[in-house]
């Protein structure tokens, strides 16, 4: 008996400080409270877990959270390619302020820019005044989750492209053109290849950045169910009515998404770093 | 000729989209916020909720950053230089706050220290509250800001070898010494980096406090709490007042930022 304790102890104790301090840290933060949420899942029978899980509204909010995220992504992609393309091969006047500008969705907290997307985006508001005659309203809608969304998401991919597109050469496309290539060949045929693992990587991370966003959404959603309603949400509102059951399941349903997501991401940057090598 | 019309159709797609997304939204903060003059932006800001909330927020930045500073240096020195079984595991492990939704992980703390939780009836007992008070909002923001750090200091170690630490230390230097004269001043950019990051979110986060702060009003609402509790409750005004200070928070990580890119040269190395 007093073997098996004190062989962990002695093996803490081999330890060197900064091992005991990360080993700790991670064991209080973070490894119990996952372990804390995965056992209270487990104590929901497997028929509660699937009645919870796939109750209409839950599946309702999984389209909202999760075909918007990807389409938004999916948005991004291409606009943040263009973005990467046009911040690093052109020079203009006020290219310094777009380039700041592309990292305000990291810098700024989330509730200011569901504050200002909702002001900005409602029927009244600067841009929402501009679709609303045309019968389109954005904020209090599926539309406004969209473009917190996209503001969320849009950094991932520029920030994942411009590295790959300044280490790839001019001389390349060059070849290309003088081989006689149009810019069309060119542009499918050599310079995308290289792009495609970082564009799908800022796709993935931007999509799993977006399926996780609170804030944001929240305050420029109606959080209307089967209209609006996105995942964390409903999560929330679990918990403020004491079924805590019923959070730990839709949680647990994120959480096991996200980790997915995780490893989806983590293959294609193994892909895209053997692209570069 | 036909390029330079495709170059500038091309500028022009990605300046209206950057606008319309970022650059419109971001002025509107400021224009909300100022558009009755001085005198009442300034009258919101004296408020007793709000300076609460700035006090608040403040004070779990206060303690989460060097935990967090602390923590993700102790990682990246343990983690640096050494190939063992289970490191991309480890690492993907240091990951995970980013990919964890944070009203899941605000729900995690509520699951461990709430009533119903693992530790509720010992708090219980021990008349100490966790959840919808200070520790749980410290324990949730430190969760979540947890990965900065190691991402940006690891990938600068791992650059810049073990030569001059190994000189060092065949020289007689202590840890401690190597430590403070050779590692410290290697990564000093990297930490730095990490650590603006790690505030700027500490001090923004809104999901995983939002669940585990219960949100009361001058006790334990942050400030972007404040927002939103402002913006529902129809103070449109003061929610603008407190957005225009968090975004300065903001302007204050990207200016930090291009600083460290433009006039130190220093990229980041960490992944996005």
């Amino acid at each position: 008996m007093s073997v098996s304790v004190s062989q962990p102890l002695q093996a803490w104790r081999s330890l060197s400080w900064p091992w005991r301090v990360t080993l700790g840290y991670l064991l209080l933060l973070l490894i119990m409270p996952i372990a804390a949420m995965l056992l209270k899942a487990s104590t929901v029978s497997w028929a509660d877990f699937w009645r919870i899980a796939s109750d209409p509204v839950a599946v309702s909010t999984y389209e909202v959270t999760f075909v918007t995220a990807l389409v938004t992504a999916l948005i991004n992609g291409v606009m943040g390619t263009l973005t990467a393309w046009v911040l690093v091969r052109y020079e203009f006047p006020y290219k310094k302020v777009l380039e700041s500008l592309i990292d305000l969705p990291f810098a700024l907290p989330t509730a200011v820019a569901g504050l200002t997307l909702a002001t900005v985006y409602s029927s009244n508001g600067w841009l929402g005044a501009v679709v609303a005659p045309l019968g389109v309203r954005i904020s209090f809608t599926r539309l406004g989750v969209a473009v917190a969304m996209l503001f969320i998401s849009l950094p991932f991919v520029v920030r994942t492209v411009e590295p790959v597109l300044q280490a790839m050469e001019n001389e390349l496309e060059e070849a290309a053109w003088s081989l006689g290539a149009n810019p069309r060949q060119t542009f499918f045929q050599v310079v995308l290849p290289p792009l495609f693992p970082a564009i799908l990587t800022g796709v993935a991370l931007g999509f799993s950045r977006a399926v996780g966003e609170f804030g944001s959404i929240v305050i420029i959603a109606g959080s209307i169910p089967f209209r609006d309603l996105i995942t964390a949400v409903l999560v929330i509102q679990r918990l403020e009515q004491y079924d805590y059951a019923g959070a730990t399941v839709i949680g647990t349903v994120m959480l096991i998404i996200s980790l997915v997501s995780l490893l989806v991401i983590n293959l294609l940057q193994s892909w895209g770093r053997r692209y570069e090598g | 000729m036909k390029a330079k019309g495709m170059q500038g159709l091309l500028i022009g797609i990605v300046t209206l989209y950057l606008a319309l997304l970022l650059g419109i939204p971001a002025l509107n903060v400021f224009y909300q916020a100022f558009k009755d003059g001085v005198g009442p932006f300034l009258y919101n800001l004296g408020e007793p909720d709000f300076l609460s909330a700035l006090g608040l927020t403040l004070v779990t930045a206060l303690i989460t950053v060097p935990l967090n500073t602390v923590f993700g240096l102790c990682a990246a020195l343990a983690i640096a230089h050494r190939r063992f079984p289970g490191r991309t595991v480890l690492l993907s492990i240091i990951d995970l706050p980013f990919s964890i939704s944070p009203v899941v992980a605000g729900l995690m703390f509520v699951l461990l220290f709430g009533r119903h939780g693992w530790f509720g009836p010992i708090l219980e007992t021990m008349k100490v509250r966790v959840i919808f008070a200070f520790p749980g909002i410290v324990l949730a923001t430190a969760f979540i800001t947890m990965p900065f750090v190691v991402r940006e200091v690891l990938p600068v170690l791992e650059e810049a070898g073990t030569d001059q630490q190994e000189a060092a230390r065949t020289l007689g230097a202590s840890p401690w010494q190597i430590f403070w004269r050779v590692t410290l001043p290697t990564i000093r950019w990297g930490l730095l980096y990490g650590v603006i990051l790690t505030n700027a979110r500490a001090m923004g986060e809104f999901g995983a406090v939002a669940v585990v702060s219960g949100n009361i009003v001058g006790k334990t609402q942050t400030l972007p709490l404040f927002v939103e509790d402002a913006y529902k409750s129809y103070a449109t005004p003061s929610a603008y007042a407190a957005a225009v200070l968090l975004s300065l928070l903001a302007v204050v990580t990207v200016v930090i930022k291009e600083f460290l890119e433009r006039q130190v040269g220093y990229h980041s190395r960490g992944r996005v």
